[in-house]
C-alpha cells in the first residue's frame, strides 16, 4: 500500500495501482521516488501523454505511437526508444505506466 | 532493484562445462498466484480449494487417462542422467529441481505414491511421496521454471517430453485454484477484448493508422495496415506485441510491405487480433480450443481465402501443429494453399519466384545470427521439406544481408536453447530466472560477436523478442542488437516500380 497524507491506496504486488481513480500528480511523485527516479520536466510530459491516450483508448499506446508523441512535444531528438529508456530505464512501456497510474501492458511484451 | 547477479560469461558456447550443483537456488523465485479475477474468468476455481488434494489426484488420474503420453513419459524414465545438464535454466542456475529429470520426479514421485503398485507398497523406496503442501509449493515453483522448450527431449533417448509434463502440472493446479498470473492474466484479457495485450478495436485501429502515416513519411509508398476487411484473400493473425512493442512493429511493417510489393490483399481481424494462445502453456487443451476457433470465426466473417501467421513461436507450434484439430476442418480456404502459412515461408517463395526483389546493401551494415526459436524448431516446420523451420528463416536472411554467421552447432537448429522467457515465463518477477536461463544463449552469441563482428541477432517469436531486448543489458550487449525477421526484410525490399 501506499500512504500518501494520512490515506491509504491499495497497489498489486508490483506497485500498479489497483483503483485508478486513486491516481494524483503528489502520488506519481511517490512511486518514482520509490523507483529512485527524480521526475522532470520530460518525464511529466511523458506521464501526462500516457495519461490523455489511456483516457482515450483504454490501453497505454504503443512504444511507436509514443515515441512519435514525445517527439512531437519535446523535440525530433528526443522521439526514439532510446531516449525513453534513459527516461525510464524500466522500459518506458512498464515503469512509466507505473507512474503514470495505468495498469501495466500485458501478453509477449 | 534486482537482488542477483548476472552469471559472468566464459567463452564455453557449448556449455561443456556443467555448473556446480547449488541447491535450491531458485527455491524463492516465484511468479505471482492468480487471484480470483484471473481464475474465475476461465472457469478454474479462484483460490486454492479446501480439499486440494483430493482434488489434484483426482485430476492427474484424469490426464493420466486422457493423454497416454503422460503416462508413459512418467513410467519409462531410467535415470539416464543425459538430460541432466541439457537446460538452459540448470545451466544457468545450477539448481539441481531445473534438471529436466528432477523437474519430471517432482510430478513422477507423487503419480507413483497414488497411480503404482509399487508406490502404494514401497511409499519412499520406490521414489514415491504423497502430495502435501511442502510439494505443492516444489510443483509451483519449479513448473514455472520450465519454458516447456523441449530442449531436453531432443538428448533423451526415450524422447521424454518435459513441456507435457510441466503442462500436465498446470493444468493440476489451475483445477485446484492454484494457477499463475500471468498466464490467466492474459487469458483473461484474450477473452474479454480480443488478444493477450489488451487492445481495444479503436487502439489497434488508431495504431495501424499511424504506422501508415509513417511509411509515407519514410518511403513515399502508400502502403496499407487493412483491418476487418471483407473479402481480402489473407487473414494475418500475428501476436498483439507486433502492433506495440519494438523490435516487433518493425517485423510488422516488414510483413505490410511484403503484401503491399506482391499485390496480396491481406488483412488484419479485431475479432482475433492475437496469434498466441497461452492455453498450451497451461495445459489447458479446452483454453487452446476456444482461443484457436476465434480464428476460425474471423476467417469465416472476413470471408478469406487463405491463412498466415506472423512471427510468433508458440502460436506457430499451435497453428501447424494442433490447428486442424482445435478449429478445422478449413475446407472453406483455397485448397491450392497450406493451412496455415507462414509469413516466412511467403516471402521467401515470392522472391525465389522474382515477385519481389530485396536489396542486401540495405542492410550492408549489419552482421546478423539467428536465435532459432524452440516452438519453431522442435515443434513444427516451416514450409513443406524436413527441416524448413531452419532453411526458410537462414535463406530469407540470406536475401535480406550481405553476411550471416550461425552460432555455435550445439545451439542453433533442433538444439537451439530457449531465450529463457517462453512458456509463459515472461513476467518481471522471474527476471532472475529469465537473465540466469538466457546465460547459455548470450555464450554462444558472445562468441559470434567476438570472433565474427556480429552486430544483430534475429529473433522470429515476439516472446524471444522482448526477452532479449531485456536482458541483453544485463550482458552488456545493446537491447537493439534483436531485430525481428521482417525487420531485416522490410530495409531490404525494394518497394513501388517493377519489382
Amino acid at each position: 500500500m501506499y500512504e500518501l497524507n494520512g490515506k491509504t491506496i491499495n497497489h498489486d504486488e508490483e506497485g500498479y495501482i489497483v483503483n485508478l481513480d486513486d491516481w494524483s500528480e503528489e502520488l506519481a511523485d511517490k512511486i518514482a521516488k520509490d523507483e529512485e527516479l527524480d521526475m522532470t520536466e520530460e518525464h511529466w510530459e511523458v506521464v501526462k501523454f500516457l495519461r490523455d491516450y489511456y483516457q482515450e483508448y483504454q490501453i497505454a499506446p504503443a512504444v511507436r505511437v509514443l515515441t512519435k508523441a514525445v517527439g512531437k512535444r519535446l523535440g525530433q531528438d528526443k522521439g526514439s526508444n532510446k531516449y525513453l529508456y534513459e527516461l525510464f530505464p524500466y522500459g518506458p512501456a512498464k515503469q512509466a505506466c507505473k507512474i503514470a497510474g495505468l495498469p501495466k501492458p500485458t501478453g509477449c511484451v | 532493484m534486482d537482488t542477483f547477479a548476472t552469471p559472468k560469461l566464459t567463452s564455453d558456447p557449448e556449455m561443456a562445462t556443467p555448473p556446480p550443483l547449488s541447491p535450491n537456488a531458485m527455491a524463492g523465485c516465484q511468479s505471482f498466484v492468480a487471484q480470483p479475477a484471473h481464475n474465475e474468468p476461465l472457469g478454474f476455481p479462484g483460490e486454492l480449494v479446501d480439499d486440494w488434494q483430493a482434488v489434484a489426484v483426482a485430476k492427474m488420474g484424469e490426464l493420466l487417462e486422457r493423454y497416454q503420453s503422460l503416462r508413459v513419459f512418467l513410467d519409462i524414465c531410467v535415470k539416464c542422467g543425459a538430460c541432466a545438464d541439457k537446460c538452459h535454466f540448470f545451466l544457468g542456475t545450477g539448481d539441481p529441481n531445473n534438471m529436466p529429470v528432477a523437474r519430471q520426479d517432482l510430478l513422477r514421485s507423487v503419480y507413483r505414491y497414488y497411480f503404482t503398485a509399487t508406490g502404494k507398497a514401497l511409499g519412499g523406496l520406490a521414489g514415491a511421496r504423497p502430495l502435501d503442501e511442502d510439494v505443492l509449493k516444489e510443483w509451483y515453483t519449479y513448473f514455472h521454471q520450465c519454458s516447456q522448450c523441449r530442449r531436453c527431449s531432443v538428448f533423451c533417448p526415450y524422447g521424454i517430453d518435459t513441456a507435457e509434463i510441466s503442462m500436465a502440472a498446470r493444468e493440476i493446479m489451475d483445477t485446484i485454484g492454484m494457477g499463475q498470473k500471468y498466464c490467466n492474466e492474459v487469458l483473461t484479457k484474450v477473452h474479454k477484448v480480443g488478444n493477450n495485450l489488451g487492445l481495444p478495436e479503436p487502439a489497434l485501429a488508431n495504431t495501424l493508422e499511424g504506422l501508415e502515416e509513417d511509411l509515407v513519411d519514410d518511403t513515399g509508398v502508400e502502403v496499407k495496415f487493412p483491418l476487418d476487411v471483407e473479402g481480402a484473400e489473407v487473414l494475418l493473425i500475428t501476436p498483439s506485441a507486433d502492433f506495440f512493442a519494438e523490435p516487433h512493429v518493425d517485423g510488422l511493417i516488414g510483413y505490410a510491405k511484403v503484401f503491399h510489393q506482391a499485390g496480396i490483399s491481406w488483412t488484419l481481424s479485431s475479432h482475433a487480433s492475437e496469434a498466441g494462445n497461452f492455453g498450451m502453456f497451461i495445459g489447458s487443451s479446452e483454453q487452446m480450443h476456444t482461443i484457436a476457433n476465434r480464428i476460425r470465426q474471423a476467417a469465416l466473417d472476413l470471408g478469406v481465402k487463405r491463412l498466415v501467421f506472423g512471427e510468433c513461436g508458440h502460436a506457430w507450434r499451435v497453428a501447424y501443429s494442433f490447428l486442424n484439430t482445435l478449429a478445422g476442418p478449413w475446407d472453406f480456404l483455397d485448397p491450392r494453399y497450406p493451412v496455415p502459412q507462414h509469413v516466412a515461408e511467403i516471402s521467401l517463395d515470392l522472391v525465389n519466384r522474382g515477385a519481389i526483389t530485396l536489396d542486401k546493401d540495405a542492410n550492408a551494415d549489419m552482421t546478423v545470427t539467428l536465435h532459432d526459436s524452440c516452438n519453431v524448431a522442435r515443434a513444427s516446420r516451416l514450409g513443406d521439406r524436413p527441416g524448413g523451420q531452419f532453411t526458410i528463416p537462414r535463406a530469407l536472411i540470406r536475401a535480406s544481408v550481405p553476411r550471416f554467421i550461425d552460432m555455435h552447432p550445439d545451439t542453433i537448429c533442433d538444439k537451439t536453447f530457449c531465450c529463457g522467457g517462453g512458456g509463459g515465463l515472461l513476467t518481471d518477477e522471474l527476471m532472475e530466472l529469465r537473465v540466469k536461463g538466457a546465460k547459455p544463449r548470450m555464450e554462444a552469441l558472445k562468441q559470434v560477436i567476438d570472433e565474427d563482428q556480429v552486430t544483430h541477432m534475429v529473433a522470429m517469436c515476439a516472446i524471444c523478442k522482448s526477452q532479449f531486448t531485456k536482458v541483453l543489458p544485463y550482458y552488456d550487449y545493446p537491447m537493439e542488437m534483436v531485430v525481428s525477421l521482417h525487420q531485416l526484410v522490410s530495409r531490404a525490399i525494394r518497394l513501388g516500380g517493377s519489382p
